[in-house]
């Protein structure tokens, strides 16, 4: 893995995510409303998951 | 990155958040319970519910008129400034009355769309506690200027966020995406919780602060509007006295719809109120479509004759307006949007005192340097060179 994927993959993916959600919002509703919560969902749970993930011991 | 830029960055990274962030940390805080304002006002009871009809044939639509009179049998000494109606709640129409068109002490007054009849007075604002609330958030209670200057600092955030971007990049070099290093210093782990947050939230941060920032400037446009396109739009009637009577609301908005067919009435203004002119009522369709309804096509109608006049688009600056409103408020995807709203907020927050934290720390560090001899290191800012050790 490239070292600018390795620093920027995550947040790129997850940015695109958010705004994908975003606009689908906009868009209409019922599925375009689910997309919208996957889209800013995500990144959301992401945070999450490494916030209160299980701590490593540093090394 | 070169070690100038850096602090160049880090610079402007320092400064453009330490002037926002407490008025940002105001906003998240007044902001989170005005994702939830409906919901808070129907449990405080100030939130009009249309009442029930009797089950059965399609709801029947009462004269537009007879809602007006409604309204003036309740108020006989005001005068119409307004009467509009939620996208989502076809049953009622709400009625701004006051002394006169431009009257800041207005009333606002629920009527039955179905029956003409009174329904409640709601509260201005949703009551006095979401009143005080949605002033701190949007004007500091110091009217345009307190807006304007809140759309300053929103400016500033989205500096800060865009200087936090770039130096998310020396930071996170050697760490794993979402690294959180525990069992250091608390000074560290905050500095990974703050980034691991910090570009998380980046993209919903940039465009809620941006949007912000653009209802920031809702008086500006709407004065820059009305001072070029409604002047032109009433030009022709210049120099003439205002109605005596005014023309029936059911027809004119009857003679709207037929132009604009498949929109409804999102709002009427009164002649003589900023939306309209004096002898014109504004009447402002809007589409049925999950995007058209967000944006209105104003019709003006001759308030005498009760002939449509003119009508247009909306300009582009007052569409991105529209826009941006949802945009902001997060009340465009049902429950599941509005509640991860409320945790981005949060998470905001989170973001924000941790900055504060890491500033507050930075210069306690630094201070304890000063009597001993400058380490070798110390050409770089110190939050660089914690964050790059490994």
């Amino acid at each position: 893995m490239s070292a600018f994927r390795g620093l920027w993959g995550m947040p790129v993916l997850l940015g695109v995510l958010t705004a994908a959600g975003l606009v689908a919002g906009l868009l209409g509703d019922g599925w375009w409303d689910a997309v919208a919560v996957a889209g800013l969902g995500i990144p959301v749970a992401v945070g999450g998951w490494h916030i209160f993930k299980p701590a490593r011991s540093p090394h | 990155m070169s070690p100038v830029s850096l602090r160049r960055w880090s610079w402007i990274h320092k400064w453009s958040s330490l002037v926002c962030t407490v008025f940002m940390l105001l906003l998240c805080l007044t902001g989170l319970p005005l994702i939830y304002h409906h919901e808070i006002g129907q449990l405080l009871g100030n939130e009009v519910e249309a009442p029930a009809l009797q089950a059965g044939s399609a709801p029947p639509r009462a004269d537009l008129d007879s809602v007006i009179a409604a309204g003036k049998a309740r108020y006989p000494d005001k005068v119409m400034m307004y009467m509009s109606q939620e996208a989502d709640e076809p049953a009622l129409w709400f009625l701004t009355m006051g002394a006169h068109p431009n009257d800041p002490k207005f009333v606002s007054i629920a009527v039955d769309a179905r029956t003409a009849r009174y329904v409640a007075e709601p509260p201005i604002e949703g009551g006095a506690v979401m009143a005080f609330l949605f002033h701190l958030h949007v004007d500091l209670f110091a009217g345009v200027p307190g807006k304007l200057f809140l759309g300053l600092m929103g400016l500033l955030l989205i500096l800060a966020i865009v200087s936090g971007v770039v130096l998310y990049a020396p930071f996170m070099r050697k760490l794993e995406f979402g690294a959180v290093r525990h069992g250091r210093t608390a000074r560290l782990k905050w500095l990974d919780l703050h980034n691991l947050l910090g570009i998380v939230t980046l993209v919903w941060t940039l465009v809620v602060g941006a949007t912000g920032v653009v209802n920031t400037l809702a008086d500006v446009l709407l004065q820059y509007w009305q001072a070029t396109e409604i002047a032109a739009m009433v030009k022709p009637y210049e120099g003439q006295p205002p109605p005596g009577r005014l023309a029936s609301m059911q027809q004119s908005v009857a003679r709207a719809q037929a132009l604009q067919p498949g929109m409804k009435v999102a709002f009427v203004a009164f002649p003589g109120t900023p939306f309209a002119s004096p002898h014109h009522y504004g009447v402002y369709m809007r589409g049925d479509q999950a995007l058209t309804a967000r944006l209105y096509k104003p019709v003006l109608v001759d308030a005498a004759t009760g002939q449509v006049t003119d009508q247009r688009t909306l300009p582009w600056y007052l569409s991105t307006l529209l826009l941006s409103q949802p945009l902001h408020f997060g009340d465009y995807g049902g429950a599941g949007m509005q509640f991860l709203w409320a945790l981005l907020d949060l998470a905001t927050i989170v973001v924000l005192g941790s900055g504060l934290y890491l500033w507050l720390k930075r210069g306690r560090a630094a201070k304890a340097r000063a009597g001993a001899p400058a380490p070798a290191a110390a050409a770089e800012p110190a939050l660089a060179r914690e964050g790059e050790a490994r």
